[in-house]
C-alpha cells in the first residue's frame, strides 16, 4: 500500500483559541451514531458554531467568512483531549483540515490524526500567538507547514515546530498508516502469541 | 529485576521494532463495541482482510442502547442500525458478542472484568478511552482509535511507543464518606488533565493495597482524564480472588499456573520509575468538579475558584467554565441546585457502588423535582442487584431503575440532559455537551454524593446528609 509522502501542507489557516479543546467539542457524541465516517465534516465544532438555544450562527472563528477554506488549524494546549473517538480527526479532515498546530496534543488524538495523515505539530505558545496575529492581519496569508524540516513559514517568517520522531518518520516516508507494516509482521506475531498461554484460550 | 509491570508486559508482547521506532505490540484481548467498530470492519472489508484471532475478540453493545425501552427495533433508527451492524460483523467473523438477549450485555469496561476476560499480565485494547479501567487487574490496557481497531482486528497488534511510568502512591486510610472516586479526582486535580501525557500511571501504596478490585477499577478508569492513556495496579491476592471462578478465568490446574504467572508480572520492589508522586489518603475529602474538565475539582467544602487567583495558564478555561456552569467565583459549591442525579457509568456503575449507596439511601426519598436514575453497568450487575433487593431500595427512594448501558454518561442514547439542567453524576467527563445537551451542566462526584444530591436537591456533603462523620 503506497501512501502519499506528507512532507508539506500549504494553505490558509484559522485560529481557534482555547486550551483543553476536547473531542466532545470537536464532534459531539450524538453525531457518532453512524456506521461510516462520511458526512462527519459538517458537524465539526457544531455546538460552538451554532448557538444551541437560538439556533443562530455564533461568532466562532469557523463562521468567519475571512477564514473560509482554511486547511490548517491552530489552537492551544492539550488539543483533542477526552474520548478516543477517531470521529474527531475524521470530522476535522472531512471539514478540510490537513494539518493542526497546537501547544500540545492529547495522546490518542495525536495518534489517530497521524494515522489519517494529518500532521499535528507542536509550537510554542508565543509562536502560535504570533502566527495567529499574522493570519488575523491577513487571513489569506499562505501558511506552509514543512513536515520534513518541522517548521512553519508565514509571510517569510519561520517558526520552529516539533514532531515526535516516529510521527515525523511515518509522515515523510508515506508510512503514516501502519497497517502494511503490521501485516508484514504476522509470522512474528504468531511466534509471540505462541509463548503466551492465555492466547491459546478463548 | 528493577522492572515495572509495564516493562514486563511490554517485553512479553513485543513482536518487533518498526522502522519508525514504534513497537509492534501484540494485543492479547480485543474488546469492541458498536460505536467505534463498524467503520473498522468496513476498512477491513475494503482491504480484503479478516479478523485474525476471533477467539481473542469480544464484543458488547453499550453506548447506544436505550435503558428503558429495550425491544428492537429501537425507536432511534441510527441506533438500531448500529446494533445490527455489530451483530452481523460478529456473526460473520466468529467474534463472541455479549448481545442483549445473553444476559451478559453491559458497558464494555464492566463486562470484561465481570466475565474474567480481563486478566493480569495481558495487553488489552478497545476503541474507547476508558479502556484504562482494565489496568486495575495488572493488565496494560489502551484506548485506541478506529484505524487501530482495524489494525488489531487484522493483525492482533498495533504500532505504539512504550510510555514512561509514573508511580502514584497513596498511603493511609480514607476517611468515612471518601471513596476511590475522590482519590482519582484528587489526583487529576493535582497533576492536571494533561499531566499524564506520555505516561502510564502505576497506582500503589497502602490505600490501593486495601482497595477492592472494583475500587481499583474506578481509579484506573479515569487515568485518561489525567492525560495518561494507561493506568494500572499490580495484581495481588485481591485480584486473584476476584477472578477465581469467573466464566473466562482459567480453571483447574491451569488456574494455579496462571496465578503464578500473573504474580511474576508485578513490578519489582526495586523497579525504576520515570517519576514518583506520593499522596496521603487522610488529606482527601469528598471531591466535586466545578468546571468543564475533570481537573477542575474542589473539596465539597471549598469555594468555586476565582480565575484571577489561578495560575495564568488555567485562567481562560476557568472563566469559560464558570460561565458555562452558571456559578459565581468565590461562592461555595455546596448548595448549588441540582436537576438530575445520575448513578452509573463504567466509573461507578458496579455492584459495590450500588450497594454502598443503597445502604444509606434506604428509607430516604429523592427530593421532588429531581430526576434520579440508576443504571447498572451490566446485566450481570443488574440481576445481582435485583436479587439482593437493591433495585427496590432505589425505586422506593424515587430513583428510576434502568437497564444496563452507558446511559447518561454521554449523549448517544435517549438518556440526555435537557437545556441547562445540572446533573450530579457518578460518570467521568464533565465536558460541555457531554451529557447530550450542549448547554447541560455536569458535576462529577462519587456515587454516595450523587445520592446526597438526589435527596437534598442540591450539591451536598454526603457525610452530613447520611450522618457519616
Ligand atoms: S460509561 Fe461513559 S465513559 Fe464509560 S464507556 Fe460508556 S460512554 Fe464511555
Amino acid at each position: 500500500m503506497a501512501l502519499e509522502k506528507i512532507t508539506q501542507v500549504a494553505g490558509t489557516a484559522i485560529y481557534v483559541p482555547g486550551d483543553d479543546i476536547d473531542t466532545d467539542r470537536i464532534i459531539p457524541a450524538r453525531f457518532m451514531k453512524c456506521v461510516t465516517f462520511d458526512g462527519l465534516g459538517e458537524f465539526a465544532f457544531i455546538d460552538v458554531r451554532v448557538d444551541p438555544t437560538t439556533g443562530r450562527k455564533t461568532e466562532h472563528p469557523l463562521n468567519d467568512p475571512r477564514f473560509a477554506g482554511a486547511s490548517i488549524l491552530l489552537s492551544g494546549s492539550n488539543f483533542g483531549c477526552g474520548s478516543s473517538r477517531e470521529h474527531a480527526p475524521q470530522a476535522l479532515y472531512r471539514y478540510g483540515f490537513r494539518a493542526i498546530l497546537a501547544e500540545s496534543f492529547a495522546e490518542i488524538f495525536f495518534g489517530n490524526s497521524t494515522t489519517l495523515g494529518i500532521p499535528c505539530m507542536v509550537l510554542s505558545p508565543e509562536d502560535l500567538r504570533a502566527i495567529a496575529g499574522l493570519i488575523e492581519a491577513n487571513p489569506k496569508a499562505e501558511v506552509i507547514v514543512d513536515v520534513t524540516e518541522s517548521k512553519v513559514t508565514v509571510a517569510d517568517m519561520d517558526f520552529a515546530g516539533k514532531l515526535p520522531p516516529h510521527a515525523h518518520e511515518a509522515l515523510v516516508n508515506g508510512k503514516w498508516d501502519a497497517i502494511a507494516d503490521l501485516l508484514e509482521g504476522i509470522p512474528a506475531v504468531e511466534k509471540t502469541a505462541a509463548e503466551l498461554p492465555y492466547m491459546q484460550r478463548a | 529485576m528493577k522492572e515495572t509491570l509495564l516493562d514486563k508486559v511490554w517485553r512479553a508482547h513485543s513482536v518487533r521494532e518498526l522502522a519508525n521506532g514504534q513497537t509492534q505490540l501484540l494485543i492479547g484481548t480485543h474488546l469492541i463495541h458498536e460505536v467505534t467498530s463498524p467503520q473498522a470492519f468496513g476498512m477491513l472489508r475494503d482491504l480484503g482482510l479478516k479478523v485474525l484471532k476471533p477467539h481473542r475478540t469480544f464484543a458488547t453493545v453499550d453506548h447506544i442502547v436505550p435503558t428503558d425501552e429495550r425491544e428492537e427495533p429501537f425507536s432511534d433508527s441510527l441506533a438500531d442500525e448500529m446494533i445490527k451492524a455489530l451483530r452481523q460483523n460478529c456473526a460473520e467473523s466468529g467474534v463472541t458478542f455479549f448481545d442483549l438477549p445473553t444476559g451478559k450485555q453491559g458497558i464494555v469496561h464492566i463486562v470484561g472484568p465481570e466475565q474474567g476476560i480481563t486478566q493480569p499480565g495481558t495487553t488489552i485494547a478497545c476503541g474507547d478511552s476508558h479502556t484504562s479501567t482494565h489496568g486495575a487487574f495488572g493488565a496494560i490496557a489502551f484506548g485506541i482509535g478506529t484505524s487501530q481497531v482495524r489494525d488489531v482486528l487484522a493483525t492482533q497488534t498495533m504500532a505504539i511507543r512504550k510510555p514512561k511510568v509514573r508511580r502514584i502512591e497513596v498511603n493511609g486510610k480514607l476517611k468515612p464518606g471518601v471513596y476511590a472516586k475522590d482519590v482519582i479526582l484528587h489526583i487529576i486535580r493535582k497533576l492536571g488533565v494533561n499531566g499524564g501525557l506520555g505516561y502510564a500511571y502505576e497506582y500503589a501504596g497502602s490505600t490501593f493495597d486495601a482497595f477492592t478490585q472494583e475500587e481499583r477499577m474506578t481509579v484506573c478508569n479515569m487515568s485518561i482524564e489525567g492525560g495518561a492513556r494507561v493506568g494500572y495496579v499490580n495484581p495481588d491476592q485481591t485480584t486473584f480472588d476476584y477472578l477465581k471462578g469467573r466464566p473466562y478465568s482459567p480453571k483447574g490446574a491451569e488456574w494455579d499456573a496462571a496465578v503464578a504467572r500473573w504474580q511474576s508480572f508485578a513490578s519489582d520492589a526495586d523497579a525504576v520509575y520515570d517519576d514518583v508522586v506520593v499522596y496521603n489518603a487522610e488529606d482527601i475529602a469528598p471531591t466535586v468538579t466545578w468546571g468543564i474538565n475533570p481537573g477542575q475539582a474542589i473539596f465539597i467544602d471549598e469555594a468555586v475558584p476565582t480565575p484571577s487567583e489561578l495560575p495564568e495558564k488555567d485562567r481562560a478555561t476557568a472563566i469559560e467554565a464558570i460561565e458555562h456552569m452558571h456559578l459565581r467565583a468565590g461562592d461555595p459549591i455546596k448548595g448549588t441546585k441540582v436537576d438530575v442525579a445520575f448513578l452509573g457509568s463504567c466509573t461507578n456503575g458496579r455492584l459495590s457502588d450500588l450497594q454502598e449507596v443503597a445502604t444509606y439511601l434506604k428509607g430516604r426519598t429523592v427530593k421532588p423535582g429531581v430526576k434520579a436514575i440508576v443504571v447498572p453497568g451490566s446485566q450481570g450487575v443488574a440481576s445481582i442487584a435485583e436479587s439482593l433487593g437493591l433495585a427496590e431500595i432505589f425505586r422506593d427512594a424515587g430513583f428510576e431503575w434502568r437497564g444496563a448501558g452507558c446511559s447518561m454518561c454521554l449523549g448517544m442514547n435517549p438518556d440526555k440532559l435537557v437545556g441547562e439542567q445540572l446533573c450530579a453524576s457518578s460518570s467521568n467527563r464533565n465536558f460541555k455537551g457531554r451529557q447530550g445537551s450542549p448547554t447541560g451542566r455536569t458535576v462529577l462526584m462519587s456515587p454516595l454524593m450523587v445520592a446526597a444530591a438526589a435527596v437534598t436537591g442540591e450539591i451536598a456533603d454526603a457525610r452530613e446528609v447520611f450522618g457519616l462523620r
